[in-house]
């Protein structure tokens, strides 16, 4: 009996999982060792300190808490706590926001410096220099000069996705290939026409990948400017449970974040797989 | 508390009466002294109409009988409702009651307020959900903010109106000090005392701070309460906080998960937070903060000098409201209610039994005891100048400032002590006539009249 590689490769997964959150469930369970208190100090006193309850939450807790979420994902109870769907959502229009005035900016420098070598080289040092600097970085001077907090979130994420794409759209441009330029040429074909009906699907695949790259960069910065910021997004619900010391919303967070950065990777994955073409 | 007169008692003493002076009358003492040992006290709670009806009331008595003793003779003589009732058959009490509890309309009704998940928040938050903006006729949105720096700057930038912040910080700003000089105002203090010093549980046998030599401790932000009397602290017990110890400033919410860590021995921080060490085990409280000061301030309600001159009517309400709630959080019977109110994820989000221990004083001590202390917190909103002046003293002992400060210029410039005694004496609380007072540090008195002579004294001090 033989199954198929992905059958194979599901139950490894599905092993390799339980396996994981028993070893998790074995690593939390309480102690059982309490120390003689008092029942009037103990009701004043935390479960970890009472009943001698790992301070970590084990698979069960964090289980029960994301059933309670899943159930009321939309819920408003003022400026400060909402459910987890309104705080994904805020988050994602960030992210979305910062991330389309980077495609706007970056896909068109990305063709200039990619068919001018002259503005390529001239901008080169200045990409060399902002594109390493942590995103965390530019929050302060962002908070101090555009005095808004939701558009410095923005402006961050903007300014840390743009230079995956810029670099890949350059890229792409410059290496089409000479012949289809050539023959671009003999046919008299003008520079805008070129570059869209040439130049653009041919470097197509090249640019995307930047644009996959780059969406996965504002996903992780957007939790690191949502902390500091606060107010809405799955970064300030972190923050926020975690200033209550609730390691089990924590760690459903953790879980979410990566559950959208993975569906937002599979999108562009998918663009990706559009505009390839077989040479 | 003496802010709690009644302007119709014809008993009012003109001068105070009590045997330790800090209540109006002998009764009130009494009352004070059994709220300290939790015995029943004869509920006294007045509705606000009832407070504001007085203060209108009061006025109109004292315009009929313009002389003390008159006005004494003929309310002994009827009795305060008698001549109440007299009044109002030819002055529309009720109406002059509505109409000075409105005030100016606003020019600005949407407010957003800053605030740190902290219990020295406790009366900006709990104006929120218990209506006290509403009250006074504001919408106001309390907006959880991540650390100091962040309210700071959010407030500059004007995404705040007006925010919570540490009694120093409004000092800093209007100074320059870690930020570019912005005049800013303080109307309120938040809350007295409500502070603590907690270690580590292996630390429970190292009580002498004179042994703390090493040690590493957090404090919340450099212009802070909680830094001046952590070092204080420190350098009576013959430590200089610069070069014996480690001081690290980090978020409140941090130190906990810090203190288990084992990357800090202790810290003196903000409540909730010194009872969320001892809740999860982790710290047991070494001292409260109220024994270093008793009745120092510890969070103020701060805003900008343009948001006051550019809406005044919206700052005075926003001033009564927090005014209204901290006398308010003042009285220890609504406590339980305050800790249940502010609890949940939108306001401090903490258990709500962490948050009783601090607001109602019955607290674990992290070493198996319950100890009881009333006024483990309290508040009192009245920003005395003398506080400001004494900030200053340690702001220069420690290096923050350079050169010479009047004291007195700055700290009448940023702690409003005038303009918040007027709004008091309006609302019917009867705030202090001065704004300077002597008060002591460990035993040691600070006279606000004196404040070089006070610098002068301390042996331990960064060497300028």
């Amino acid at each position: 009996m033989s199954f198929s590689l992905r059958f194979r490769a599901a139950i490894v997964s599905v092993v390799l999982s339980l396996a994981f959150i028993g070893v998790w469930h074995i690593a939390t369970r309480s102690t059982g060792s309490v120390a003689n208190m008092s029942p009037e100090y103990a009701k004043l006193m935390g479960l970890t300190a009472t009943q001698g309850k790992s301070a970590m939450p084990g698979p069960m807790d964090v289980g029960a808490q994301l059933w309670e979420h899943v159930k009321r994902p939309f819920y408003d109870n003022g400026p400060n706590d909402k459910g987890l769907g309104i705080q994904l959502a805020y988050s994602i229009a960030r992210v979305a926001t910062g991330y389309f005035i980077a495609v706007l900016v970056a896909i068109p420098l990305g063709f200039l410096i990619g068919m001018s070598p002259l503005i390529s080289r001239a901008l080169d040092p200045f990409i060399q220099i902002l594109k390493p600097i942590s995103p965390l970085a530019w929050m302060p001077l962002a908070l101090y000069t555009i005095k808004d907090s939701g558009l410095s979130a923005i402006f961050v994420i903007f300014i840390c996705s743009v230079w995956p794409m810029l670099i890949n759209t350059a890229f792409g441009v410059a290496s089409v290939r000479k012949e289809w330029i050539n023959v671009a040429r003999t046919l008299e074909v003008g520079t805008v026409r070129r570059a869209f009906t040439v130049i653009l699907p041919a470097a197509a695949p090249t640019i995307l990948t930047g644009m996959r790259i780059s969406i996965g960069i504002a996903w992780l910065v957007i939790v690191a400017a949502e902390m500091l910021v606060g107010g809405t997004g799955i970064g300030y619900f972190v923050w926020n449970e975690w200033n209550n010391l609730s390691i089990t919303n924590v760690i459903i967070a953790i879980f979410l974040i990566g559950l959208v950065g993975m569906l937002l990777d599979q999108i562009l994955a998918r663009f990706t797989r559009m505009v390839t073409f077989p040479e | 508390m003496s802010i709690f007169d009644d302007p119709l008692d014809p008993q009012r003493r003109l001068a105070r009466g009590c045997i330790c002076g800090r209540h109006r009358s002998a009764a009130e003492h009494e009352r004070a002294e059994r709220t300290l040992r939790y015995e029943p006290v004869q509920s006294e709670v007045q509705s606000d109409e009832k407070r504001y009806e007085g203060v209108v009331a009061s006025a109109v008595m004292r315009a009929v009988f313009p002389r003390d003793a008159a006005r004494r003779a003929f309310l002994k003589s009827v009795g305060a409702s008698t001549a109440l009732a007299a009044l109002s058959q030819f002055f529309p009490l009720k109406t002059a009651t509505e109409l000075f509890a409105e005030g100016a309309t606003p020019e600005k009704k949407d407010l957003k307020v800053g605030f740190i998940p902290i219990t020295c928040a406790t009366p900006i938050i709990m104006a929120a959900p218990l209506g006290f903006y509403a009250k006074h006729g504001l919408n106001v949105e309390v907006v959880k903010t991540a650390g100091w720096a962040v309210i700071r700057d959010k407030t500059i930038n004007k995404e705040y109106d007006a925010s919570h912040m540490l009694a120093p910080m409004p000092i800093a700003i209007t100074l320059g000090l870690g930020a570019q000089p912005i005049p800013f105002a303080v109307p309120a203090i938040e809350n007295i005392n409500g502070q603590g010093i907690t270690l580590a549980i292996k630390h429970k046998d190292r009580r002498n701070p004179a042994d703390w030599k090493g040690m590493k401790f957090a404090i919340p932000f450099d212009y802070s309460m909680h830094n001046y009397l952590l070092r204080y602290y420190l350098a009576e017990n013959g430590l200089d906080p610069d070069t014996d110890v480690q001081l690290r400033s980090i978020p409140p919410p941090e130190m906990v998960a810090n203190l288990r860590a084992d990357n800090i021995d202790g810290f003196l921080a903000p409540d909730n937070i010194c009872q969320r060490a001892i809740y999860d085990g982790v710290g047991f409280m070494h001292m409260l903060s109220k024994e270093i000061w008793d009745g120092h301030p510890c969070c103020s309600f701060a805003a900008s000098r343009e948001f006051i001159t550019g809406s005044p009517a919206s700052f005075a309400a926003l001033t009564r409201a927090i005014v209204d709630a901290t006398a308010y959080a003042a009285k220890a019977e609504n406590r339980k209610q305050i800790a249940e109110a502010i609890a949940p994820a939108n306001y401090i989000n903490a258990p709500v039994t962490v948050l009783e221990q601090v607001l109602t004083g019955t607290y674990a001590d992290g070493l198996g005891g319950v100890k009881t202390d009333a006024k483990r917190v309290d508040f009192d909103p009245f920003p005395w100048q003398s506080f400001a002046v004494w900030m200053l003293t340690q702001m220069k002992r420690w290096g923050q400032i350079k050169g010479d400060v009047d004291y007195k210029a700055v700290a009448e410039q940023v702690y409003l002590a005038t303009d918040t005694g007027k709004v008091m004496t309006e609302m019917g609380l009867s705030p202090p006539t001065t704004s300077y007072k002597s008060f002591s540090v460990m035993g040691k008195a600070f006279d606000p009249g004196k404040p070089d002579d006070y610098l002068a004294g301390f042996k331990i001090r960064k060497a300028s």
